[in-house]
Formats: structure tokens, C-alpha cells, sequence
């Protein structure tokens, strides 16, 4: 296991969270059936299937640059393949991920935690959520304060990313009660009390994914030459 | 579930090259991304208007490109929001110059994404103006919710608009023109029946033989109350009520009057709708001065019309009233 986050590490997240998505497609489309519109599954399984398509096709210049390039990439192919509500969102996430990544080669525990911060901002920022608000934030925010808590304390990469699912998860789950305030399940009021979220619990498989498989020491896909 | 499709995945494509086929005299119709603009675009030193949304509202919004209305329209999946590389690049196709207006409905995904659109044209040096049209009345609380909808004052303002900038209004004035509309325009919808996304394949929502949902929106979002079916006057007044306190709308007003069908309805029953809307507008002192009657804004195969008025003033009847060739408008030409 590696201590810190290089390119490999990310493409395997990448890979582990787009075979989550298109493993859970169904329920994530079911949950938003249920207070949405019911394409939240299917939304972020096309776009992270381009994200996977990409990643296998970078040219040495994208591939060859630091962990942000490969960031924004990842942010605009959500953005342009998405849709929805969800493309801009997670658009954002990625791509103020890799504006604060920069142009390192690898990133320490403390510079993946203030990524991470940057990206949950960006989320906040272009959907104008507040926690409790029964969206994605409810999981992310949660996710980026427990790994900078783990970062501050010198934890491992392992240990904090899964600290960083943990409180994902939890805050997932609180989102059942909660009465939705944005989005298309705002429409609803009183009546999407009961429903898990389902970009929380999107954003709860990105946060497992990472503890899953950013750690790992993957070799980066091979350029195509 | 029976529609005139081949496989529900390329309707929206196949819908596309449709258009394309029978209107490649008016509009230019582009894939990857998709977007339609009229074919003399970029029309030079006139503000471009660009709109979009899902797609399954035709003819909003493809049907409002050409002369006097649209420059662009970007649809999007169906019911899902166009991408903002979509609207960047039917900007930078239609920007004549003068900048280009975007007009958004206000739904959490169109907003969002006609942002990063915006910001992304900024970057290249387009200036860009967005309004956000929010007329369905049947949202009541903002405060707790993405706000009121985006509905039938959208045909409206780009129709209006459209002519402001075709006389070469500049694009603070052609943006506040559009604020204006929403500013005096009031809505709200009711369904008959639920209606199917092609690669859903089922219905949206389930509502029972003699049921009506009241203030539905045009994705098939929940409105205000699930009633038992009733007569057209029952109905009609309950709209209309809604829609004139409001506002409110009142004695002396004179108005638009748009009774828009979502899509399953047959003109005849949108005609029985005016006839009510008429005759209580009357009672209530408010003029029709300019109406318009039929499918512009429609949610797939839904039953079910929605009643929008807009306040009119001389320059916005004036706007109204100027030329329009669009496949879905067309007069004075």
C-alpha cells in the first residue's frame, strides 16, 4: 500500500467507483424513483464509463502531467456526459479537486485532504446545498472533514480514506429522515422524508471506492503512444 | 408502453436528424453535441438568443429556432438537462457579436448546467447575459424548495425577446425584456394522466382512471393536490384562480391568455379550456388582449393543459405581435 496518492491510485479509484455505480445502477435509480426523477443510475453509470473509456485512452501529454490534470479531465468528462443535475455537480467536484491538486506527481495525506476540501466546496458552491439539505453534501461534507481530522493526525492514507467512508456512510444514512430542500425532491416536501438520498449515496460509493482502491499501488495505465 | 420509436435510446437522435430532414431550409441541425440553430447564424450584430432544455417538449424548444424567436436551442436527453459544452458551442455557433442571452427554467439541472456553460463562454470572450424563467405557481415555498418552475412564460419570453433582438436591442436591455416577462407572467399546469419516458418504458407516476393532479410539472414533478376528476369549469377555475391571485392579476389588466396542452390533449378540449378561462377572465375584469392556443410545451404524452397569463403592456404586445418563422410560430411573414 502506498502512502500517498499518485496516478495509479487514482485510476484504480476511478475504475472501483465506476464498477460500483454500474454494480448499484439499479438501486441508485430506484431511490431516485422514488424522489427524483429515476435517472441517477443510469446518468452517472454513462458518465463514469467515459471516465473509464478515457482513462484507457490518454494521450502521453494528459497521462504524462501531475494528479490535477488527470483531475480535470475526469471533471470535464463528468460535466460533458452526465447531465442533469448530477454532471455539474460531480463536474465540480473533480474539477476543484484538481485546480487545488495542482501539478504534483503524488500528494501527500494533507494535500489529498485539502483536494478533497477544495472539491466539496465546489459542489457547495454550484449547488448551493447546505448540509441537512438531503443532498450529495450531506455524505461529502462529513467525508472531507473526517479526512482532514485524519490527515491533521498524521494517519496513513489507508486509515484515513477509511475514516473518510465511515463518515460518508453515516451521513448517507442520516439523509433518510431529512426533508429535501433541493433538487427535483424538493418539489415533494414532507413526502421525500423517508427516502435514502441517492446522490448521497453516489457520493458514499465514490468515498468506499477511494478506500477500496486509492491506496493501492497500481501501476498508472500505460500511455497510448 | 407503445410508441413510434426503433430502439428508445436513439429517439432523441433519430428525432434530430428528423428535424434536419425536413427543415434544412430554416435550421441547421448539429450532433455530438446536439444542438439546432437557424441557418443563418451567426446573424451579425444582433444579440443571439440560446436556449434548451430535455428533450420532450417539443416543439419547445427546437421548434422556437428561426426569425424573431431563437438562435439556439440545446436538447437535451429526454427530461435531462443538455450538457454545458452543448450550450457552449451553440453559443460560439450564434454569437453574432453581440452577445448571447441564455434563458433557463428553473430546474436544479438547467441551471446548473447553462452556469458552467456561461462561465465557459466567458472564458472565451463571449459576453453573456442568463434569465431565469420561474412562473409555475403551483411551487408555492422557495425558501425550501429549487424554487418555482420553469413552464409556460418560457414560449413567451423567447417569442418576445426574440423580436427585441431582431431590432437590434443591445443585451442588457434584450435581458431585462426577458425579466420582465417572467416578472408578469403567471402559470400552473394540471395532468389527466401520467406520462412514459421512452427508455423508462413504464409510466412516470401512477395517477388512477378518475384522478387529476393539480400543478404538475412538466417532467411529471408532484403539484399542489391529487383531485378526483371534475369538468372542465371545475378545473379551469381552479387554475385560473391560482394563477390570477398570484400575482395578482387584476380588474383592468389586459393579458395574454396561453392555454398550452402537454401533449396527449386534443385541441378541441384546449379550446373547451379557453372558452372557460374567457368567460372567467371577463367576469373578473381582466381582458384577453393577445391569446394563444395549442401544444407548445408539452411533457411526452401526457394528457392535461396548463394556463399561463402574462400582464401586457404596448411594448411588450408590440413584441408580440412582430414577425415570428419558426416551425412551432409563424406570423407576419
Amino acid at each position: 500500500m502506498r502512502d500517498t496518492v499518485t496516478q495509479g491510485g487514482l485510476t484504480a479509484w476511478l475504475r472501483a467507483f465506476a464498477a460500483a455505480v454500474a454494480r448499484d445502477r439499479e438501486e441508485l435509480t430506484d431511490l431516485d424513483a422514488a424522489i427524483g426523477d429515476a435517472d441517477h443510475g443510469s446518468n452517472m453509470d454513462r458518465g463514469m464509463q467515459a471516465v473509464v473509456g478515457k482513462l484507457g485512452g490518454l494521450s502521453p501529454d494528459e497521462a504524462g502531467v501531475g494528479v490535477g490534470a488527470l483531475l480535470k479531465t475526469v471533471g470535464m468528462t463528468l460535466v460533458s456526459t452526465v447531465g442533469g443535475a448530477a454532471g455539474p455537480l460531480y463536474g465540480s467536484l473533480f474539477l476543484d479537486m484538481g485546480k487545488a491538486a495542482g501539478e504534483d506527481a503524488e500528494l501527500t495525506v494533507a494535500q489529498w485532504a485539502t483536494a478533497v476540501e477544495a472539491g466539496v466546496r465546489g459542489v457547495q458552491a454550484r449547488g448551493k446545498a447546505e448540509l441537512g439539505d438531503k443532498t450529495m453534501i450531506d455524505a461529502l461534507a462529513p467525508a472531507a472533514e473526517a479526512l482532514s481530522a485524519a490527515a491533521a493526525c498524521g494517519l496513513s492514507l489507508a486509515d484515513a480514506l477509511r475514516r473518510t467512508a465511515e463518515a460518508a456512510a453515516q451521513g448517507m444514512k442520516a439523509t433518510t429522515p431529512l426533508v429535501a430542500r433541493k433538487g427535483r425532491a424538493s418539489y415533494l416536501g414532507e413526502r421525500s422524508a423517508g427516502h435514502q438520498d441517492p446522490g448521497a449515496t453516489s457520493s458514499w460509493l465514490l468515498m468506499q471506492a477511494a478506500a477500496e482502491a486509492l491506496a493501492s499501488d497500481a501501476p498508472p495505465d500505460r500511455p497510448r503512444t | 408502453m407503445k410508441k413510434l420509436i426503433n430502439q428508445p435510446e436513439d429517439a432523441v437522435k433519430e428525432e434530430l436528424e428528423g428535424v434536419a430532414a425536413a427543415h434544412g431550409d430554416r435550421l441547421r441541425v448539429h450532433t455530438a453535441p446536439n444542438y439546432i440553430v437557424r441557418a443563418d447564424a451567426p446573424v451579425h450584430g444582433k444579440v443571439a438568443l440560446v436556449s434548451g432544455g430535455g428533450s420532450g417538449h417539443e416543439p419547445m424548444h427546437g421548434g422556437f429556432v428561426g426569425l424573431g424567436m431563437l438562435d439556439a436551442a440545446c436538447p437535451g436527453e429526454v427530461f435531462t438537462s443538455p450538457t454545458p459544452d452543448q450550450v457552449l458551442e451553440a453559443a460560439k455557433a450564434v454569437n453574432g457579436g453581440a452577445g448571447v442571452l441564455l434563458i433557463v427554467k428553473n430546474y436544479s439541472g438547467d441551471v446548473m448546467n447553462f452556469e458552467m456553460a456561461a462561465e465557459l463562454a466567458e472564458d472565451e470572450g463571449i459576453e453573456v447575459e442568463q434569465v431565469v424563467i420561474d412562473d409555475d405557481v403551483a411551487v408555492k415555498d422557495s425558501l425550501y424548495t429549487a424554487g418555482r418552475r420553469g413552464v409556460g412564460a418560457t414560449v413567451l419570453a423567447e417569442k418576445i425577446c426574440g423580436a427585441a433582438a431582431e431590432q437590434r436591442w443591445p443585451l442588457p436591455d434584450v435581458a431585462g425584456l426577458c425579466r420582465k416577462v417572467n416578472a408578469n407572467a403567471r402559470s400552473m399546469g394540471v395532468a389527466l394522466t401520467s406520462c412514459t419516458v421512452p427508455t423508462a418504458g413504464k409510466p412516470t407516476f401512477e395517477l388512477a382512471d378518475d384522478e387529476i393532479e393539480l400543478g404538475i410539472g412538466i417532467h411529471g414533478e408532484p403539484g399542489r393536490e391529487r383531485r378526483k376528476l371534475a369538468p372542465a369549469h371545475a378545473i379551469v377555475e381552479t387554475l385560473a384562480t391560482a394563477v390570477v391571485k398570484d400575482l395578482p392579476f387584476g380588474r383592468g389588466d389586459e393579458v395574454l391568455a396561453f392555454v398550452n396542452g402537454m401533449g396527449g390533449t386534443p385541441l378541441m378540449e384546449l379550446y373547451v379550456v379557453y372558452n372557460e378561462l374567457h368567460t372567467l377572465l371577463e367576469g373578473w375584469g381582466i381582458a384577453i388582449g393577445r391569446n394563444l392556443i395549442g401544444s407548445y410545451m408539452t411533457s411526452l404524452d401526457m394528457a392535461g393543459c396548463s394556463i399561463t397569463l402574462l400582464r401586457l403592456d404596448d411594448e411588450l404586445t408590440a413584441f408580440w405581435d412582430a414577425p415570428v418563422n419558426t416551425t412551432g410560430l409563424r406570423w407576419g411573414v
